[in-house]
């Protein structure tokens, strides 16, 4: 599969894009592999490349149920920003920025990242005060962080109602200028089209059925096209977590799948540079190349795998838009959708070795999946390749649940809805 | 969705607050703590029926236990929680 440059381009306009190749093979099954990735979305297909290309690791398969794109990852809001708190958590969704940074031209892929800057509103003075605390902590830890006073919001984003008589009125806010947004589908299919350039089998339509084991020792994953042996296997699937677990025996994990909503607009002519999070209330917006306003809030808040949302949270999502934009009352809705979200009892994932040998687990991805794609496919290969954590995903693993070691960074305690 | 409160009728789900799964069995007190460790952290989380608390809050705030499929959202059955629920079936007004 060739490379894409200037030159393919160029060469393929002059033939009437006739020739352009599929991005990935059709890989057929084969009956064994080294190491067997259960879940082809971007944690998945990240896992693989950098399985492949950091560890040399080519003889990897990764299964998909349906086809790439269609799980969380061809689902999200496409933000991506690294303004956490905790020493645990800064320095990981960092890692996972530096690296979308460079990510175009390391995929040969263009994921359209933008560093249009993300934005969290604070709208008491009491906020303002939990957003300092937050960016000093940022700082420490070497991320840039800056905070803004209700001139320099309003400076930034004109169209937001910053006046005294708004019905939230913004005191401040938390600004990340090298946050942004990126081409959420391209995310999925760069990393699939770079895996497979380094030797891995992308099988869609093989939905996982079993695991093969021996003792307590997971050899492989039965699934719906026949028994596939792998010495590792690696489980990122998001939603199903608890539905694939439960198939290895393993009954409970600290996880709940929840259902969030994602809402775009019509088209509009640019309108909003830069991505504005609403944290009071719940909402976070961000205007895609295409024209279309990218929103999306709260959690539905039950438990769900129906993959589609409720009205209440539409109404909900839709009237704290409106009432920090008046300016777009009148644009149409224009699709919204749902996505299972494995939400974790600390609000942060798990990527660790385990429970059972020959078993690697990556879950409880909560809002921070998208994010996080390059940072937890990098790490997960880690773990999968040395069998033991990096430093960065050391402190996200299973046990820390039991022995005290929770990273709930809003102490809101185990409730996985309130994340 | 809307959920059958025994107390108030068929209701809109946003009068309700949603209280977690209910198939938890709290351990005795001076279990070891591998049991609580599972109580507060393991969860289930199956893909179908789910036994789960919700509270009335705009309405007679009583605790209900809900069976509801977590795939279709389709409400099973709803039960008072408590004592309540032996005189409510018994149809006893006190």
């Amino acid at each position: 599969m060739a490379k894409y440059s200037i030159f393919s381009l160029v060469l393929n306009s002059l033939t009437r894009h006739r020739h352009w190749r599929p991005a990935w093979r059709k890989a057929e099954p084969r009956p064994e592999y080294d190491v067997v990735v259960v879940g082809g979305g971007g944690h998945g297909l990240a896992t693989a490349y950098y399985l492949a290309k950091e560890h040399g690791i080519t003889d990897v398969a990764v299964l998909e149920k349906g086809w790439i794109g269609s799980g969380n990852v061809g689902r999200n809001t496409t933000l991506v920003r690294s303004n956490y708190m905790l020493d645990q958590t800064v320095p990981f969704y960092e890692s996972s920025l530096k690296r979308w940074e460079g990510l175009s031209h390391e995929l040969n892929y263009n994921v359209m990242f933008s560093s249009r800057g993300v934005l969290n509103l604070a709208h008491a003075p009491s906020q303002l005060d939990v957003f300092t605390r937050r960016a000093n902590s940022m700082m420490l830890n070497g991320v840039d962080a800056e905070m803004l006073d209700t001139d320099g919001v309003t400076r930034l984003v004109p169209n937001l109602d910053t006046s005294p008589g708004a019905r939230f009125p913004v005191v401040g806010g938390l600004l990340q200028r090298r946050g942004g947004t990126a081409r959420h589908d391209a995310v999925a299919w760069g990393y699939a089209r770079a895996a497979d350039r380094q030797g891995v089998d992308i099988v869609e339509n093989c939905e996982i059925e079993g695991f093969l084991r021996e003792g307590d020792r997971i050899t492989g994953v039965v699934t719906r096209r026949g028994e596939i042996r792998a010495r590792k296997v690696a489980v990122a699937v998001a939603g199903s977590t608890s539905q694939v677990m439960a198939l290895a025996g393993i009954e409970k994990l600290p996880i709940e799948s929840h259902v969030l909503q994602a809402f775009v607009s019509e088209g509009l002519k640019p309108a909003l540079d830069t991505v504005v999070t609403f944290g009071a209330g719940h909402l976070y917006i961000s205007q895609s190349d295409k024209g279309g306003l990218v929103f999306g809030g709260d959690l539905d808040g039950y438990n769900s795998y129906a993959q589609r949302g409720n009205l209440p949270v539409v109404e909900d999502v839709v009237s704290a838009a409106v009432a920090m934009f008046p300016c777009f009352s009148r644009v149409r809705l224009l699709r919204h959708w749902g996505g299972l979200m494995d939400m974790s009892m600390d609000g942060q994932p798990i990527i660790t070795k385990g429970p059972l040998d020959g078993l690697y687990l990556n879950c409880g991805w909560c809002y921070e999946g998208f994010k996080a794609t390059p940072a937890s496919g990098w790490t997960f290969a880690w773990t999968i390749a040395r069998d033991e954590p990096h430093a960065l995903n050391a402190p996200f693993r299973l046990d820390r649940f039991r022995n005290g070691y929770a990273l709930d960074e809003k102490g809101r305690g185990p409730y996985p809805g309130h994340h | 969705m809307r959920i059958l409160c025994p107390c108030c009728g068929e209701r809109d789900a946003r009068e309700f607050t949603y209280c977690g799964d209910a198939s938890r069995v709290m351990p005795a007190l001076d279990a070891e703590a591998d049991a609580w460790a599972a109580y507060v952290w393991g969860r289930k989380n199956p893909r179908g029926p789910h036994e789960e608390y919700w509270q009335h809050a705009h309405g007679c705030r009583h605790w209900l236990r809900v069976t509801r499929n977590t795939e279709t959202h389709e409400i099973l059955s709803v039960l008072l929680e408590g004592p309540w629920r032996a005189r409510h079936e018994a149809k006893d007004p006190r």
